[in-house]
């Protein structure tokens, strides 16, 4: 077994059992869960949407290098520049070099998960330069040095007393009754000074548009905009399955976004930039740097199978109405991209070997396929990665022996019929010699979490054959 | 006219609770059909499928179709095992000889409750239930087959029975097959969470028309010394006395 593995059993066994946790998600979920079927009840057509979501994404991705091309020529024909990073050194090498060059002292961040994926902000830290998280969820997390724990609300693990008791800590400000429009203001002040003393602003991208050169961000505190619009620099960094082709593609995607997120009809803030300000213009970064990572992408391209993974736009509705993350949250994947996405993304894209455990975390339930607003099809995914982590991978020799057994009895009705019998023999031994539970019980897995199985006194073919057949 | 029709029973409920499978015969005999179980039968392959290990799944979904084929009408007690056939046979037997052969048996395979409501249009079958009810809609159920108003509707026919609504219904209960074993922690916590929703309705029996649910959430009830009792559908349309005579051994 990985170590990730190992690790993720540790952690669920924890979460799993934890009541206070649970009813924290239980109630923020519940809470989403309204809101995002308001949402989509304001959708004349939702399936249609998602129809439409689907289709744009698949014509993105069919021709997702002349996009990025066209991307590209827009943004360096307005002063810009485009760096394709192949991997995730290649992406922060780019952007730590760039800081160094420009003594870049202080940096302040809107959220982006790729700049997780690669590990920007440590990298930056290390060349020593101050990196601010100005998203508040980002913010706090950081303070807290810990990874986000959902990919759109990083903070929601945590209650507003302990958001109180994290500042008061770190920030030295006493907020009463840890009153949310109280903290929010500490935060503020906080980072007011940080955006004005940044020399360089990053951001990540919800959008590329490629017909227009522009990128498409939005976030719902106006720190996207502070981030982009402050700093002499700004630099975009973003994984290359985000462009669109059509300017006007974001009149699906725009409201889609924030409704599968959150169950607003819209981002508060939907901001588009497209390059360093102009002699015209007063204000605006003087730099603009947009950083392509493929970091794996490509090998999730290259393949018609999990091509539809990289239609994904990261609104986290799979993650919300997962029973899985409900249950076990966020950073028990020990992972970036946590829910069903994050389990088929990281083995395809980290390596199927050290993290093939995670498509296993999975009952197959079959709700997010229901929710994805470009409809792609998360469980076929799940089991696809199943079936290569098998064919290439970590499997332990016991389960894999299992199913050579499987394979031998369930090819002929009497082998069946007899191993049917023989573990029928052991379960019902070992439960009447009182071993259930125990390390000598083979069914061990099963009866540590439920009462044993109470195997009949014969079974179905059996009573068919004695009275069955009338 | 009676109606041939010939029973797939998967292998969980053969082995541990062959009473769901001998109430969906009684239930299918008293709507006049004639029920044959082929003999040759073993399991359906998902828990190979579903693992990953399609080299071991694809010889016995083969054996499956073999022995299936020559029926017209296989009716089973389970969403899931239906589902399996219906909707990932095609993929799993894509490149076998016998794949055209199991996509044509994918149709003709179907849930018991569906294959009552849809094909045999019946509603009611005579039960007597006179107990508090909740249904847990199972996953590949409703949302691979869609089947969900089949068995309430057959529900609602049932004399005396207490249906109650139940919160958060659709949430998985956590069997998952495999999943129930390799990563337990977790199956146990949302087969918890769904015991505590069960309560919450005031149900003394759980239903649903995958019997490997209530053997995950039988399990969960015993290990946390709950009252709630578990009952496969056909178990309570079998029931006609209005006690669990039939009660599935679960």
């Amino acid at each position: 077994m990985s170590t990730a593995a190992q690790e993720f059993l540790q952690q669920a066994e924890i979460k799993a059992s934890d009541l206070e946790h649970r009813a924290l998600i239980q109630r923020g979920m519940a809470s989403y869960e309204s809101a995002f079927d308001k949402g989509r009840a304001r959708f004349a057509d939702w399936e249609a949407a998602r129809a439409r979501l689907s289709q744009i994404k698949e014509e993105a991705l069919a021709s997702l290098g002349q996009n990025l091309v066209e991307f590209e020529k827009r943004i360096v024909e307005r002063g810009g520049q485009v760096h394709w990073a192949e991997t995730a050194e290649q992406a922060n090498d780019y952007v730590v070099e760039l800081a160094r060059a420009r003594g870049v002292k202080t940096v302040v961040k809107s959220k982006s998960m790729v700049t997780e994926e690669i590990h920007l902000a440590p990298a930056l830290e290390k060349a020593g330069v101050t990196v601010w998280e100005t998203d508040l969820g980002e913010f706090i997390v950081q303070l807290r040095q810990e990874r986000p724990y959902h990919i759109v609300t990083p903070a929601m693990h945590l209650s507003r007393y302990q958001i109180a008791e994290l500042f008061r800590e770190k920030l030295g400000e006493n907020v009463e009754d840890a009153d949310p429009a109280k903290l929010v203001a500490a935060a503020r002040v906080a980072l007011r000074k940080a955006f004005f003393s940044a020399e360089m602003g990053i951001s990540g991208a919800n959008f590329l548009v490629a017909d227009t050169g522009m990128v498409a961000l939005s976030t719902n505190e106006g720190n996207g905009r502070l981030t982009t619009s402050i700093p002499p620099i700004h630099v975009v960094v973003t994984g290359i399955e985000k462009v669109i082709p059509r300017l006007s593609d974001l009149a699906v995607f725009w409201p889609m976004l924030a409704t599968s997120g959150t169950g607003q009809p819209i981002t508060t803030y939907s901001t588009l930039v497209r390059g360093p300000r102009t002699k015209k213009e007063n204000d605006g970064p003087r730099e603009f740097h947009v950083v392509l990572v493929d970091n794996g992408r490509t090998g999730l391209l290259g393949n018609a199978e999990t091509q539809e993974v990289l239609k994904c736009i990261r609104c986290g509705a799979c993650l919300n109405i997962c029973p899985i993350f409900r249950h076990v949250g966020g950073h028990t994947y020990g992972a970036i991209y946590p829910g069903p996405i994050g389990s088929i993304f990281t083995p395809r894209t980290a390596g199927l070997r050290e993290w093939g455990h995670l498509s296993y975390a999975c009952s197959l339930c079959n709700a997010c396929k229901g929710v994805c607003p470009v409809k792609i099809d998360l469980p076929k995914q799940l089991l696809l990665a199943r079936r290569d982590f098998v064919a290439t991978a970590n499997v332990k020799p016991a389960e894999r022996a299992g199913f050579a057994g499987f394979r031998w009895a369930t090819a002929s009705a009497r082998r069946f019929r007899w191993i049917g019998w023989l573990g029928g023999k052991v379960a019902s031994t070992v439960r009447s010699i009182g071993l259930s539970g125990t390390s000598f019980d083979p069914t061990r897995a099963w009866t540590k979490y439920r009462a044993p199985i109470e195997f009949p006194r014969q079974t179905f073919r059996a009573w068919w054959r004695s009275n069955g057949k009338r | 006219m009676t109606r041939k029709v010939a029973i797939f029973v998967p292998c969980f409920v053969d082995q541990i609770a062959p009473q769901a499978a001998i109430d969906t015969v009684t239930v299918l005999r008293r709507i006049g059909c004639d029920v044959i179980f082929p003999e040759d039968q073993t399991c359906c392959g998902q828990p190979g499928f579903n693992t990953g290990h399609w080299e071991a799944a694809r010889p016995c979904a083969e054996h499956f179709v073999r022995v299936f084929s020559p029926y017209d009408t296989i009716v089973c007690p389970s969403g899931s095992c239906t589902s399996m056939v219906r909707k990932h046979y095609p993929e799993l037997l894509a490149s076998s000889p016998l794949g055209g052969d199991a996509v044509a048996l994918g149709q003709r395979v179907f849930e018991f409750a569906e294959f009552l409501v849809r094909v045999a249009a019946i509603t009611d079958v005579g039960a007597s239930f006179p107990h508090a009810v909740a249904y847990h809609p199972s996953c590949h159920g409703t949302r691979e087959l869609g089947i969900y108003d089949e068995p309430m509707q057959l529900l609602r026919a049932v004399r005396g029975i207490d249906l109650r609504p139940l919160a958060n219904e659709s949430e998985c209960c956590g069997f998952g097959g495999m999943f129930s074993t390799k990563f337990g922690m977790i199956s146990a916590a949302m087969g918890d969470a769904k015991a505590v929703s069960l309560e919450k309705a005031g149900a003394e029996y759980v239903t649903t028309i995958d019997p490997s649910c209530l053997m995950h959430l039988g399990g969960i009830f015993g290990a946390t010394r709950r009252k709630l009792k578990t009952i496969y559908l056909a178990s309570i349309l079998a029931c006609m006395d209005g006690t669990a005579a039939s009660e599935a051994r679960l």
